[in-house]
């Protein structure tokens, strides 16, 4: 079941992502890359998390790690309630498609970047997204952080459990 | 003068003296006569092959790349394969990914052009039979002489009669076959000749389209391009359930149209509810006012199995394939009466009508395949009286106690809600349907398209989507609404009043809500974009099931959008064109726009006539919740035109998106067709085609796509009014983009001038020139020395 995808037709192919089996994986991934970006879904905003929203632990990992924020749709609206002003907003498909252009200069223009953790989208755009990123931009890894399989990332989460997830993003949390 | 075409050859003499007399504008073409009575002279492109209008495509494409969304890692196309295409891998043709997707989007763009082609031909070899040849095509008198702008932009030529319409389908079917030709192992290898044979037969299919609906119009005498046309009901509220009724699923009116005709003629009108799901709804009450639109598409399910229909008529398209079985489980006999959509049935088309009557009746028979549509006229309505006392509404969704004793059966597996395509929190309401509570399940009501994908998946055999219905059958029954019926095409007069506002930008845009019912968190996102653009005084056109669900909403007053805001092609407006084939009067007044209002020639002239649609009309589409080939298809007919389309965020698994770099400045160049020079322009608009995550990000996108390079600074700053406003209401900022569309200081809205110049201060701003624009250069003007 684990590396199942969450909608169970959604059936990739022959590559599918490596599963995140311990948090420290995606720990690591964050410490070896040299330019990350987080691409931020309006689910953020929606989810539950910690007796919170999503959206405030994001902003907590965003200001520890310093890794900048890409806000999709009218995320940007939530992060400024929040005091809190992502990298850049941009729809879900615009920064897909400069995450595939090898010549684009990142959110801050300074090169292309090579790890996109993704979160907070609906399942079907980041699922079509992942695999427009997989099949077009070699120069780049991807995470989803979602608590549901995402078989077109590089590494994703299993299907996991509300509870499961929030210790695993909490343990990221700690050891990024 | 000698025309030659892709048709043959055709001579045209204007004027001729001979021994036998004097000849005028006479014109031969292989095989027939045509008396030529327009006199606009033959434009470059009549009957365009695949690959006339290539470069104009190329231009858009360069502008708008193709960004791949692959819904699979394989092809899987040929005995070759499977073949593996991640990675840059090429597969056993030798086809790549990017390839591979803009080939798939030709298919599926191939299947929806043909579709409403064969539904175009139907029609028209139908109309032919009963009504003659010769039979003119009268869509508006002498309100719509620009009767088939697109017909005349695309090949050519004006039809006048039904019989001219053959011709025409001749030639997209043809050009149809082709495109689906290039989809074969072996054909095309090439991405963007892909991408532009998806324009070409997008271009196709709105031809097929505005056959289809102007034949129909003057045939049956739907309205004419009436601003006033009537209200109709619309929603399961609105059905008599103390009649028989007798309900039609589909698209092609013509055996609606002879159940209504039998009805009246046997003094039956009013003793019988004939009601509709889909577009075929739309059109018969383009025909008969007293007919019940249910729903979209999206109500197939919950209205069959609610056990009202007595009679089920399934004419083509958009039908759910299990409909016989359902309609089987409510003891409702079927007729299908298409034969692209035979159910297994026998064919009865040529037995007596009473003899199928009494096998349905009795139960002998569950169905009937029935080809001839007055045939189904005559079989359904008698069927629907005899059955409607014996069925006494059988219905297939239970009652409250078997829903809360069967919740109890639910394991809690969550499969449900892993095979909603929603992702619907089905396991949570049916937990609180297993302790008693129904609220849950009632809550998922407004968002549920009705696919029944739980149902199929639950391992208990659970009739999910029936409990979920029976949670919310209170919403149901009180869904009692007005939509009005479709006006059909836009008058040249109403053209000629706004074209000017809307060119100049001073009418902010023209947004079209059409297509389908996938939406992600139900109807009342496209109600409250309707609303909101409506009370903007922008254009809102509807079609298809779009322009129902714009119709399931009423306000404080109780009016629903149509009663609130009015029905003619101005500022402000809520104009329903009618069913998906109407889609064609959307493009319609685009081209309308540059050939009435701007006198450019329309004959055959595509290039210049989309240049000015992209440039200078400020038109939008968005499919909230498009799923189907055909509404692939009616984008990508846009698209080739100048038109961006949004779609939902399920839209984005059309494999492909559309989009401009508004941050590559090279890309935003045109011409000024005053004096040759290239001048910056900015993303105007943005994207071609591309899908929304949210209905906030939706409405604010709608805003900036409405934006042109042709807009005077007046026109400009109401549309960055609009566009500002939006997005400080629905993104909680201002735009930070605002520097790529202001041009001028005049274009700065007056009420944010402060605010404004310090951006573009910040932004190091500079002024710019507002061109003539065009992005083809032999428009361009010499400039005189």
């Amino acid at each position: 079941m684990a590396t199942e995808p969450w909608q169970r037709a959604e059936i990739p192919g022959p590559k599918k992502a490596l599963v995140i089996t311990k948090p420290e994986v995606v720990v690591a991934m964050i410490k070896r890359a040299q330019r990350p970006i987080l691409v931020v879904g309006h689910q953020a905003a929606e989810i539950d998390f910690n007796g919170g929203k999503l959206v405030d632990f994001i902003i907590e990992f965003a200001k520890k790690t310093s890794i900048p924020v890409v806000a999709t749709a009218h995320m940007i609206g939530e992060f400024a309630k929040r005091g809190f002003k992502p990298a850049a907003f941009m729809p879900a498909v615009d920064i897909g498609n400069r995450l595939v252009d090898p010549n684009w200069t990142g959110v801050d223009g300074k090169g292309q970047h090579d790890l996109a953790l993704f979160v907070g989208l609906y399942y079907y755009m980041e699922w079509t997204i992942l695999s427009g990123l997989k099949h077009f931009a070699k120069h780049l890894k991807t995470i989803s952080l979602d608590n549901v399989y995402h078989p077109h990332a590089s590494w994703s989460f299993p299907n996991l459990s509300h509870e499961e997830w929030v210790k695993n993003l909490k343990v990221i949390m700690e050891k990024v | 003068m000698f025309v030659l075409s892709k048709k043959g050859l055709h001579v045209k003499i204007g004027e001729l003296k001979s021994d036998l007399g004097l000849i005028k504008n006479l014109e031969l073409s292989v095989g027939k006569i045509v008396e030529e009575t327009w006199a606009e002279p033959m434009g470059p492109t009549p009957f365009p092959s695949l690959t006339t209008l290539r470069e104009w495509d190329v231009k858009l494409l360069q502008r708008y790349k193709p960004f791949y969304l692959p819904f699979c890692d394989v092809c899987c196309l040929c005995t070759f394969g499977k073949c593996d295409l991640t990675g840059g891998k090429r597969g056993a043709c030798g086809i790549d990914m990017a390839a591979q997707q803009s080939r798939i989007v030709l298919l599926a763009c191939c299947i929806g052009a043909a579709t409403h082609t064969g539904h175009a031909r139907h029609l028209v070899e139908h109309l032919i039979e009963k009504y003659g040849r010769r039979m003119p095509l009268d869509v508006g008198g002498l309100n719509i002489q620009v009767e088939a702008p697109i017909t005349r932009l695309v090949c050519g030529v004006k039809p006048e009669t039904l019989g001219d319409l053959e011709d025409i389908l001749d030639y997209v079917e043809t050009q149809i076959t082709h495109c689906l030709s290039v989809c074969h192992t072996g054909q095309e290898g090439n991405n963007l000749d892909f991408e532009s044979k998806v324009f070409h037969v997008g271009m196709l299919d709105h031809v097929g389209m505005e056959v289809a609906d102007i034949a129909q119009i003057a045939a049956y005498g739907f309205p004419k391009g009436d601003p006033d046309a009537p209200l109709v009901d619309l929603g399961y509220g609105t059905v008599n359930l103390e009649k028989p009724v007798i309900l039609c699923i589909g698209h092609n009116v013509v055996p609606s149209i002879g159940i209504i005709d039998y009805m009246k003629d046997n003094g039956l009108d009013g003793e019988i509810e004939v009601c509709g799901l889909c577009c075929t709804a739309h059109d018969f009450t383009r025909y008969y006012k007293r007919g019940k639109i249910i729903g979209p598409i999206s109500w197939q399910l919950r209205f069959i199995r609610s056990g009202v229909p007595d009679v089920v008529v399934l004419d083509e398209q958009c039908i759910r394939t299990d409909s016989f079985y359902e309609a089987q489980r409510i003891k409702a006999p079927v007729i299908v009466a298409s034969e692209k959509n035979c159910m297994g049935l026998p064919d009865r088309t040529n037995d007596p009508a009473d003899a199928i009557v009494e096998d349905l009746v009795s139960g002998k028979a569950p169905g009937a395949l029935i080809l001839d549509p007055e045939k189904v006229g005559e079989v359904a309505v008698k069927v629907a009286l005899k059955v409607a006392p014996l069925r006494k509404k059988f219905k297939a969704i239970p009652e409250v106690d078997e829903v809360l004793r069967k919740a109890k059966e639910c394991r809690q597996c969550g499969d449900c809600r892993r095979a909603c395509p929603q992702d619907l929190h089905i396991p949570e309401a049916m937990k609180a349907a297993m302790e008693g509570s129904l609220a849950k399940l009632a809550d998922l009501y407004d968002f549920c398209v009705g696919c029944g994908r739980c149902e199929e998946t639950c391992p208990a055999g659970l009739e999910v989507h029936s409990f979920i219905v029976k949670a919310g059958e209170k919403k149901l029954k009180e869904e009692t609404y007005k939509v009005r019926a479709g006006r059909g095409p836009i008058q040249d007069v109403e053209i000629r009043n706004v074209g000017s506002p809307i060119v100049l930008g001073e009418i902010p845009g023209v947004v079209a809500f059409v297509g389908c019912a996938n939406y992600p968190k139900g109807g009342m996102d496209v109600v409250e974009m309707c609303r909101e653009f409506a009370s903007r005084r922008y254009i809102v056109v509807t079609s298809g099931c779009a322009a129902m669900t714009a119709g399931m909403y009423k306000n404080e007053e109780g009016k629903t959008l149509y009663e609130e805001f009015t029905g003619e092609f101005t500022a402000g407006c809520m104009v329903n064109v009618g069913s998906c084939v109407a889609n064609a009067h959307i493009a319609g007044a685009a081209i309308k726009i540059a050939n009435i209002f701007a006198k450019r020639n329309l004959r055959a002239n595509y290039e210049e006539i989309a240049d000015y649609i992209l440039n200078r009309v400020g038109a939008v589409g968005v499919a909230w919740g498009a799923y189907s080939q055909k509404a692939a298809s009616i984008a990508s007919g846009f698209w080739r035109l100048g038109v961006p389309v949004i779609v939902g965020p399920h839209g984005i698994k059309y494999r492909r998106m559309l989009l401009g770099r508004a941050d590559r400045e090279e890309d935003w160049y045109v011409y000024d067709a005053r004096t040759g020079e290239k001048v910056y322009v900015g993303p105007a608009p943005e994207h071609l085609f591309y899908a929304a995550e949210t209905k906030e990000e939706a409405m604010v996108m709608i805003a900036k796509l409405c934006m042109r390079p042709n807009d005077t600074t007046k026109g400009r700053a109401i549309k960055l009014t609009h566009y500002i406003d939006l997005h400080k209401r629905l993104y909680g900022t201002m735009p930070e983009d605002i520097h790529r569309f202001v041009r001028t200081v005049a274009d700065i809205p007056v009420t944010m001038k402060d605010e404004i110049i310090k951006i573009l201060e910040e932004k190091g701003w500079k002024e710019t020139v507002i061109p003539d624009p065009t992005l083809l250069p032999r428009l361009i003007r010499k400039k005189k020395e």
